[in-house]
């Protein structure tokens, strides 16, 4: 029981609030740019990079300088905004989607170029399990992400209901003719948009960069079980999305549990497949997720 | 003289690659340029081509399956064959997706197919890939065999051309037209939808694993980097948006050409000192990226853009033809 909670349980919702908070901007590009932006995993990859040349360079902690990490990050993305996506606000969907898969690889390449393809570290030392909880297997940088995705929530929950761009963010979402004819500038909405999806991302690549470590393909690897969360949610939704990246989260690492004699479920080495698995399910049977979100 | 001899093999070298890629670009224009069908997989349905063709002929290997040393053409057929039926199950659940779903779902079948490829050691030997795959025409002297190969792959990319050509205007490629162009308008017309669209998925994977089938050969061992997403997928999409989507023509011109200056690019990039050299690898993708983003943002339509069929002499009637919709208006 207790090797379930500490192996599985745990390291299951951390990796879903790491999935919720990058699957937000998903949800929010898709509710509001209306593409699906295959760049997101590979900004998330770059706002963690930013954070470890900032560590390196100030010798903080990498949650106090992740703050400023988001905010370059969402400087580069409103600047990639303008030059790629911008000229396309009127085409189908799909030359968005197109521009974006293409800016995904020129993205990580220049990670790869500046910062090479080894394994880096946010910290040194070995994380222990925090003795006051034991039996219950807690690090000090689980706790740490578990608490911090909790009040980016909140911070999300806020802006989304209680200020001016929050709710027009969420009018374009639902419908974006009726949020223009109302006088909402679109423009300010779509840069609004950006900004909150970048910063999480970048939130979300930190705690996982805490959690494991940092490489370049790290964002991608993520995209796929983003996207599903953000489909399980219903796009658009962002408190669909957190649910989605939590069920996927949970999902991935209970796979791999014994539940059936001792050997593992599935075998870890397909732990990739189950977001899928449920993302397709999803896309067949309930295409509006959880939800109700936007139904293409 | 020995040097014009390594630039004749050099130009070889990048014909094979340049048809290899043209192979799987056609399959792609099948599905995109045609129907408008967004495979992100490309890289899944190469891989499976490429196994097949690796497993069915090489020589019996205790670390993976195999020993069933198939004739080589058996095999490709075997492996244009078993991409066709992973395209069918994929295409039976994600071809009413919309653009972007599909984009999503294809891409993840792709990781999956490598998952499997990385993890079923017994069948593929895991990381460490099939090596001594055999090679059509090999044991012809150099540069005999060479130049078969090339002419192989050269005679495969015709014979896709003019069969792709021969649907694009039959009523069948007309079809596919209207669905990319209208889906509403084309059911309502009563053509079965869904029908075509697998039609042209399936079609479109069984030349991606020909196309596979002819990379294991020419490579002589793969391993699951294969189906790397950007040499695969990436660079096969970048080759057909810059060419001319929708035109066959187009798509072989585009692999010939980004195939060109892939090859090219890599060859100044290695002239430079170590550090550089390992770096540089990137500054081609790059590159290669922001072809695309310049292509996409000023000529859309590619080099060689879309050319639709005339319409038969007998519907033509009263008004002028309209060969190009792009220049009907005056």
């Amino acid at each position: 029981m207790m090797a379930f909670l500490n192996f599985y349980l745990i390291p299951g919702v951390v990796l879903g609030c790491i999935y919720a908070l990058g699957a937000i901007g998903i949800s929010l590009t898709f509710g509001i740019l209306r593409f699906s932006n295959f760049a997101h995993g590979d900004t998330m990859t770059l706002g963690v990079y930013i954070t470890l040349s900032l560590v390196q360079f100030s010798g903080l902690h990498p949650l106090l300088v992740a703050p400023l990490a988001m905010v370059l990050t969402t400087g580069i993305v409103l600047g990639l905004d303008r030059t790629f996506y911008k000229p396309f606000r009127t085409s189908p969907a799909i030359m968005l989607v197109i521009a974006s898969f293409g800016l995904m690889l020129m993205i990580r390449s220049v990670i790869q170029f500046f910062w090479g393809v080894q394994l880096q570290a946010l910290q040194t030392g070995i994380q222990m399990p925090l003795e006051a909880l034991l039996p219950v297997r807690f690090s000090e940088n689980h706790l740490l992400i578990i608490g911090a995705t909790v009040l980016l929530m909140m911070a999300v929950h806020l802006v989304l209901t209680r200020t001016k761009i929050g709710k027009a963010m969420r009018a374009t979402s639902d419908n974006p003719e009726l949020a223009a004819l109302t006088g909402i500038d679109t423009e300010v909405v779509i840069r609004a948009t950006w900004a909150m999806g970048a910063s999480l991302a970048v939130a979300a690549g930190v705690f996982l960069g805490l959690d494991t470590h940092v490489e370049t393909m790290m964002g991608f690897k993520l995209l796929l079980p983003m996207f599903a969360a953000a489909i399980l949610g219903g796009i658009g939704k962002p408190y669909g999305a957190v649910a989605g990246g939590l069920v996927i989260g949970i999902a991935e690492e209970l796979s791999a549990y014994p539940w059936i004699g001792t050997t593992p479920l599935l075998s870890p080495g397909y732990k990739g497949g189950v977001a899928f698995a449920i993302m397709v399910a999803m896309l067949i049977w309930k295409p509006q997720g959880l939800f109700r979100g936007r139904q293409f | 003289m020995e040097q014009y001899y390594g630039y004749f093999l050099y130009l070889l070298s990048l014909l094979t690659m340049g048809g290899i890629y043209a192979v799987l670009t056609l399959g792609l224009n099948v599905q995109w340029g045609f129907t408008g069908l967004f495979n992100a997989g490309i890289a899944g349905f190469f891989a499976v081509g490429a196994y097949v063709q690796a497993i069915l002929t090489t020589p019996i290997y205790a670390r993976h399956l195999g020993g069933y040393e198939w004739p080589i053409p058996l095999a490709m057929l075997a492996a244009m064959a078993l991409s066709a039926v992973v395209g069918y199950g994929v295409a039976k659940i994600c071809i009413r997706l919309r653009a972007d779903y599909l984009a999503i779902a294809t891409i993840g079948i792709a990781e999956i197919i490598r998952l499997v490829f990385k993890n079923e050691g017994w069948a593929t030997n895991g990381p460490r890939g099939i090596s001594q795959i055999p090679k059509a025409f090999e044991d012809l002297p150099q540069p005999w065999n060479t130049l078969a190969f090339v002419a192989m792959v050269l005679a495969i990319v015709m014979v896709i051309y003019l069969a792709l050509e021969r649907a694009r205007t039959a009523p069948w490629g007309r079809v596919m037209t209207a669905i990319r162009e209208n889906e509403a308008a084309a059911a309502a017309a009563g053509k079965n939808v869904e029908r075509f669209r697998l039609e042209s998925f399936v079609i479109g994977s069984a030349l991606m694993g020909l196309g596979g089938a002819l990379m294991a050969q020419y490579l002589k061992q793969i391993d699951p980097q294969v189906s790397d997403p950007l040499t695969a997928t990436f660079l096969v999409f970048v080759m057909l948006i810059a060419g001319g989507s929708a035109n066959n023509k187009g798509a072989i011109l585009g692999a010939m050409l980004m195939w060109t200056v892939w090859s090219a690019t890599e060859i100044l990039t290695s002239r430079l000192p170590d550090e550089f050299a390992i770096r540089s690898a990137y500054v081609r993708i790059f590159l290669i990226g922001l072809i695309l983003q310049f292509i996409l943002q000023r000529r859309p339509q590619g080099i060689l853009p879309e050319r639709r069929p005339k319409p038969h002499p007998r519907l033509r009637g009263d008004r002028a033809p309209a060969a190009n919709t792009g220049s009907t208006k005056q």
